[in-house]
């Protein structure tokens, strides 16, 4: 017997349902068990090889493809965009390994993969997001070791995490992080919330979704489980603050409450506004849903 | 200090048997190690016994010295108290914890709360008790987060206050102490150590490292901080001046064991065990 004779017949070769083996998905779900269990804590798992490059969403890739079925309703955007280079990659090899269903309407999506951005329509309860990371240590700023980090997480050791905080107001005037902003996860573990920007991180608290957050480059996986507080890291007399889009509203929707990107004009040079969210900003052009007023209040 | 009062104020620490081994240990370790033998190598397993079987009660407002020879187990002492380094026996209570704990037995969180709030250290290197790439004020800030404050004006507040207390210019709150002088930073060191106002400050070897104008000042300094806040002190130094200065009580270790302890007028005056003789009459 030859190595040929076990190999599958030309043509006979096919993915398996969403790219990764079965094995390879149960140890990603195992891992997200174990991060749901305990809400912030990075649990490291395999990130096993795909046919993307670590670093450009594999995290969030492999957290898909092990939770995906064929009845779900994947929707993918990155930087709050579903027409986006990387959203459209990651969307074309999972249709082409899954065959669902997929969506740019937020509401209808049960598993919604992003990069940088939260829907600004709340997620609802059933509802999953999977979250794309490049850096899952909140720590990292402060201390270079993985050892060392560990044991301040696994200490509450968070005072060098605050004395940076500290240091950032003594030199800005206020606290500058603008994404990774730093939280307490029921009140406990320190847990970067991805890159989202600031804007998205009241949703995450006492959210009625749960939120799933890969890092395949370094291999973590950690969860927001669904009605968790998730506290913005704050001075007692410096409260926590989002984006301030005063004045500001979307080009093409109107909305003033939602989080809003600038873009120049190719002819005119004009910087403009608009959406982020690109699903909400057409279902408000469509006259689904209305637009969005003030912020968060 | 030496007054009789002293001895009726309460006891803010006792400690009881205090042990520390590097090693695995023998049965050998307790008969062939100590003052006796000139040695804490255990001949037979190889074991350092560090520290072994020491006792002792620090009162509210007590300098306590401790003397001895490098090696003698001085600074092993203080750091199994800080919790740098985990005892290997003995129980060790606190006035301001809860008395039922052997707090030498708590988990490391827990160590690390007691540690912010109840105590502090100041290193005879300021380099390991600062970090030299955040600013001086940070350095105090870190120990009030540790302790749970987290209301950013009264951070401020309390250090500045701290650095004016221990004579460093206001300026210098955001400088990196990487950037001042030894005796700066030793001076920074003592205010970071103050900042919750801790019932209990270890001193390891404080001014060692420093030149003997420096080393007088922070000596003063120490002195009227001690008596203005009315905080027990640890002193550890190899220097019979710092103790004779400082300590209104001495304890004499040599080899891991207390050798001598009493009053610190008694101890340099008339020293009893003839190692202490020895370390009384080489400094004088």
């Amino acid at each position: 017997m030859s190595l040929r004779d076990l190999l599958p017949a030309a043509g006979a070769f096919r993915y398996n349902f969403a790219f990764m083996d079965e094995g390879a998905k149960r140890e990603v779900r195992r891992a997200l068990l174990k991060a749901v269990a305990i809400p912030g804590h990075q649990v490291p798992f395999a990130s096993p090889e795909l046919p993307i490059a670590r670093g450009w969403g594999t995290g969030g890739l492999q957290v898909t493809m092990s939770l995906i079925g064929p009845d779900d309703v994947l929707k993918i955007i990155d930087q709050g965009c579903d027409g986006s280079v990387n959203a459209v990659n990651l969307r074309k090899l999972l249709v082409a390994t899954t065959g669902v269903r997929t969506t740019f309407d937020s509401r209808e999506s049960t598993l919604l993969q992003s990069r940088h951005r939260l829907p600004e329509i709340p997620m609802t309860e059933g509802q999953i997001a999977v979250l794309q990371v490049p850096l899952p240590e909140p720590l990292r700023l402060v201390e270079p070791s993985e050892v060392e980090t560990r044991r301040m997480h696994a200490e509450g050791d968070y005072a060098r995490m605050w004395v940076s905080l500290y240091e950032d107001v003594v030199q800005n005037g206020a606290i500058s992080l603008a994404a990774g902003y730093p939280c307490r996860v029921n009140g406990s573990y320190i847990m970067s919330p991805s890159p989202l920007p600031r804007w998205d991180l009241p949703m995450l608290n006492q959210a009625s979704h749960l939120t799933l957050l890969g890092a395949g480059r370094e291999k973590r996986v950690y969860a927001v489980p669904p009605h968790t507080s998730v506290r913005p890291l704050e001075f007692d007399d410096l409260p926590f603050e989002v984006e301030s889009f005063a004045g500001l509203s979307c080009a093409r929707c109107g909305s003033t409450g939602t989080f809003l990107d600038e873009i120049y004009d190719e002819r005119t040079g004009k910087p403009s506004r608009v959406c982020s969210d690109s699903g909400f900003c057409d279902l408000v052009q469509a006259g689904v849903v209305p637009a969005k007023g003030a912020p968060h209040d | 200090m030496t007054d009789s009062s002293v001895t009726e104020r309460s006891v803010v620490l006792s400690a009881r048997n205090i042990g520390k081994r590097y090693g695995l240990g023998c049965d050998a370790c307790e008969e062939e190690t100590g003052p006796d033998r000139g040695t804490n190598v255990c001949p037979r397993c190889g074991s350092i016994i560090a520290l072994r079987g020491v006792s002792f009660d620090l009162r509210e407002a007590e300098i306590l010295g401790i003397v001895g020879e490098s090696g003698s187990g001085k600074s092993t002492l203080v750091q199994c108290i800080y919790f740098d380094v985990e005892a290997t026996s003995g129980e060790l209570r606190l006035r301001d914890h809860d008395p039922n704990d052997d707090v030498l037995r708590l988990a490391r969180n827990r160590k690390r709360r007691i540690r912010a709030s109840l105590m502090g250290m100041v290193y005879q290197n300021p380099l390991r008790g600062l970090r030299v790439d955040i600013t001086s004020g940070a350095n105090v800030a870190e120990k009030l987060l540790e302790a749970e404050v987290f209301h950013f004006a009264r951070i401020r507040a309390r250090a500045g206050e701290l650095l004016a207390k221990t004579e460093i210019p206001a300026s210098y709150i955001d400088a990196l102490p990487r950037t001042l002088s030894g005796g700066m930073q030793q001076r920074i060191q003592i205010a970071k150590a103050l900042a919750n106002n801790p019932p209990l400050v270890l001193l390891d070897e404080v001014t060692s490292g420093l030149d003997v104008s420096v080393q007088a000042r922070v000596l003063d300094l120490i002195r009227e901080l001690q008596h203005e806040l009315a905080i027990s002190l640890i002193v550890v130094s190899h220097d019979m001046g710092v103790i004779r200065l400082l300590a209104d009580r001495t304890m004499v270790l040599k080899n891991g064991c207390v050798v001598e302890q009493g009053l610190t007028d008694q101890i340099l005056e008339d020293p009893q065990h003839a190692y202490t003789q020895l370390l009384v009459h080489s400094t004088l």
